[in-house]
């Protein structure tokens, strides 16, 4: 479930953008509107987003008021709307908490404004968005849900110095391109790797693993840290297989393996080649413990392989949102009426990371407030946060899950390099 | 060696499947010298109808069975259907044009085909369910399920049947008569016409049944699934003779062994460090990792197509094909 927002930058994200081409014209048209009205925006050099919304929302308050836009920006239509709006929903809860606080910033009273953007979860309706909150002078922004529109906006953002926080971007690329503003409260893919290997090394104690990957940069990725992790437990592991993301004949590889005996097998790829691949492998007799990175680690698992999918690992960055603290959740559901899905947590922290940073720094501007939120130490929803020199999270959680009754259920949290049970992190956050 | 019996066990399935795909492209060949590359579309056309249909029986508690033969017996119509509006459409027009038009035109059907199933059955990978309970039996040391004996078993029984049809019929005979020569047969009174309608309609039914062994085997289907499959066909087609029923059927079989055997061991074969000795680079590399495989199993598809080039280089009328040479 993770895996749909997670797995950003990869396959199922390229299918959408494609799709967007199909309907180019459309697109075109709905890019000149808005390229039209921005102009009209500037003509009239007020910003055109949703100011006048906010400005209703602003009562007149006897001590001086200080207005403060905050951007937040997640599919709100398409495959995975539900998943934009529960980032939303996050970030809402955050800001209606501060404003509810009546916090006050450089003498005046912080009256905070999200203004919420739908980037459709294609890369070009990212940057526009990008542009239009850029215009529209948000000092902060939390977002954007996928990986594959966070990338090519976040340049936007660095060029007018405003700080974006993701809560559900895990692709490495993101903090990479050396951007000071820009951070994540997510784990890394990344880090995947190194986790389930861990946690592969440390419960099953296996002698000898199996590595195969797709042949993708992210199948190809994670299967290299699995592989170095591995190594590095004194773990043997077999030469390398390979198939591709469109194999699903996986009997030649599995055969192969067979004769070797591995204790463990894992596999860098999607679940649309995975679900095959545990599948085959049960069919050929191999009672290896079969591990996935997040690409796999679905309930589609089940759909595509029946029983074979059962005890399977897998792992996930983040944690699942009911291992958020308890008054999150709690607020949550009594505002939305709902429970969390996926990421609220992730976006709820990244909103109130910028607002206690403006805090401390006693000011909004993005100047003055950046120092400050590159040094944070937060205790959040989801832990404590703290950011490395390139904004990622310090010791970012993974979640490892295994597959019962058809489901994907998490067992075990690595945070740090250091494996605690699902059952004991839950406490540790109840504590916390 | 029950690692080596495995690999040809499953070499055998997957080319049994590559053999009924094959059929079509060789009968196609066989009567009006088109290469019809949109066989392995019809392929997956099949899939998709049998995965409705099964996807909607399947909480219906009826036997597994019986829910994928409706599957199977909804796909074969439709596919047929396709096959044969493909032929009166898209072919006949052209059949007294030069030989590139219809080959382009095989090209343009195949990818119209593709993007109406894209339409109606989405870009994602498509989950079979899982209704069938896979029993494994041990063979020697190798393992071999109940779908895999089926696979081997309804393939080899529609290749009878189609030899069949073929050398025992008037149809068979008719058809046979239009391979040779067209003109000569229609003056003999075939109906060219419908010859050529029933030889894509037979191709497109064993196509369809492929489709949904692939499906059910698998457990997966996707809009682009018949490209490759359909390329390996055509390769297996070639291998075989192209235009050679009997060709067809072997081509495949020894393509799928070829495939599994060549994924199976390339990476042993081709693991530079049996031959370490050769340089002292090579051995220092070996002693920090005991592998160094210069080509691995991500190799298995280009088997097939190593095997297209090397047939036509070394022997372009294919394994038992005789008269392919002047026509091709």
């Amino acid at each position: 479930m993770i895996a749909a927002g997670s797995r950003g930058i990869i396959a199922p994200r390229f299918r959408e953008t494609r799709m967007k081409n199909t309907n180019l014209a459309l697109t075109l048209i709905a890019f000149a509107t808005a390229a039209a009205l921005a102009g009209c925006g500037k003509e009239e050099a007020k910003p055109v987003a949703k100011a006048p919304e906010a400005k209703k929302e602003a009562p007149p308050a006897p001590t001086p008021s200080l207005e403060i836009k905050l951007g937040h920006v997640a599919p709100l239509t398409g495959q995975i709307a539900h998943l934009g709006k529960d980032n939303e929903n996050g970030a809402q809860l955050a800001i209606d908490e501060a404003n509810g606080a009546q916090i006050k910033i450089g003498g005046k009273t912080a009256k905070f404004v999200l203004l919420k953007e739908d980037d459709q979860a294609d890369a070009k309706q990212g940057t526009t968005v990008a542009q239009k909150l850029v215009d529209a002078k948000v000092v902060g922004v939390v977002g954007h849900l996928n990986s594959g529109t966070s990338i090519p906006a976040s340049p936007i953002y660095n060029q007018a110095g405003i700080p974006v926080i993701s809560g559900s971007a895990t692709n490495p690329k993101l903090t990479e391109q050396g951007f000071k503003q820009q951070f994540r409260v997510v784990a890394r893919d990344d880090q995947q790797g190194p986790a389930i290997a861990s946690y592969l090394a440390g419960e099953k104690n296996p002698k000898l693993v199996a590595v195969i990957d797709d042949a993708t940069a992210y199948g190809e990725g994670i299967a290299n840290e699995v592989e170095k992790t591995l190594k590095a437990a004194k773990i043997k592991v077999l030469p390398r297989e390979k198939g591709t993301d469109k194999t699903t004949d996986w009997k030649a590889v599995l055969t192969k393996l067979k004769g070797r005996n591995p204790d463990a097998i894992f596999y860098g790829g999607m679940d649309a080649t995975g679900g095959p691949l545990v599948k085959q492998g049960r069919e050929l007799g191999i009672k290896a413990v079969f591990s996935f990175g997040d690409g796999a680690c679905t309930d589609k698992m089940t759909e595509l392989a029946g029983q074979a999918a059962e005890g399977m690992l897998c792992s996930q960055a983040g944690i699942p949102p009911q291992a958020a603290s308890k008054r999150f959740l709690d607020s949550y559901k009594k505002k939305f009426n709902v429970d969390p899905i996926l990421y609220a947590p992730f976006t709820y922290d990244a909103a109130n990371l910028i607002i206690e940073a403006m805090k401390q720094a006693n000011s909004a501007d993005p100047a003055k407030y950046l120092p400050v939120l590159q040094k944070i130490s937060f205790a959040g929803s989801t832990g404590k946060i703290e950011f490395d020199d390139k904004g990622d999270r310090k010791n970012a959680e993974i979640t490892i899950f295994t597959m019962k009754g058809g489901k994907i259920d998490p067992i075990a949290v690595v945070k740090g390099g250091k494996t605690s049970s699902y059952a004991e992190f839950l406490k540790s956050m109840g504590g916390g | 060696m029950d690692i080596f019996l495995q690999q040809v066990i499953n070499g055998l399935t997957l080319g049994s499947v590559y053999a009924i795909v094959a059929l079509g492209y060789t009968m196609v060949y066989g009567i009006i010298q088109l290469i019809n590359f949109a066989h392995g579309e019809v392929v997956m056309i099949g899939a998709m109808v049998a995965f409705t249909v099964i996807t909607v029986l399947a909480g219906g508690g009826m036997p597994p069975l019986v829910v994928v033969l409706i599957g199977t017996a909804c796909a074969v119509p439709v596919c047929v259907l396709v096959g044969y509006s493909m032929e009166r459409l898209a072919y006949r027009p052209l059949r007294r044009a030069p030989r590139l038009a219809p080959l382009i035109t095989a090209i343009g059907v195949s990818i119209i085909l593709q993007h109406l199933a894209m339409l109606v059955w989405s870009r994602n990978v498509l989950a079979f369910p899982q209704i069938i309970r896979t029993e494994i039996y041990e063979l020697a040391g190798a393992a071999i399920t109940n779908v895999q004996i089926a696979i081997l078993a309804i393939c080899m029984l529609m290749m009878l049947g189609l030899a069949l049809l073929v050398y025992r019929t008037r149809l068979g005979t008719a058809m046979r008569a239009t391979a040779q020569n067209p003109q000569v047969a229609g003056l003999m009174g075939v109906d060219i016409n419908r010859v050529i309608a029933a030889t894509f309609v037979i191709g497109a039914a064993l196509g369809a049944v492929a489709g949904v062994m692939v499906g059910t085997y698998y457990g997966v289907a996707q809009y682009t699934m018949g490209s490759l499959l359909g390329l390996k066909a055509f390769s297996a087609a070639v291998l075989g003779g192209i235009g050679n029923i009997p060709g067809a059927m072997v081509g495949g079989l020894l393509l799928g062994v070829v495939e599994a055997l060549g994924a199976g061991y390339i990476g042993d074969f081709t693991d530079l460090c049996k031959v370490a000795g050769v340089s002292d680079w090579l051995t220092e590399r070996c002693a920090a990792d005991p592998h160094f495989i210069l080509f691995g199993s991500n190799y298995q598809d280009v088997f097939a197509f190593v095997v297209l080039i090397l047939v036509l280089v070394l022997r372009p009328s294919g394994l038992l094909g005789e008269r392919v040479g002047e026509r091709a």
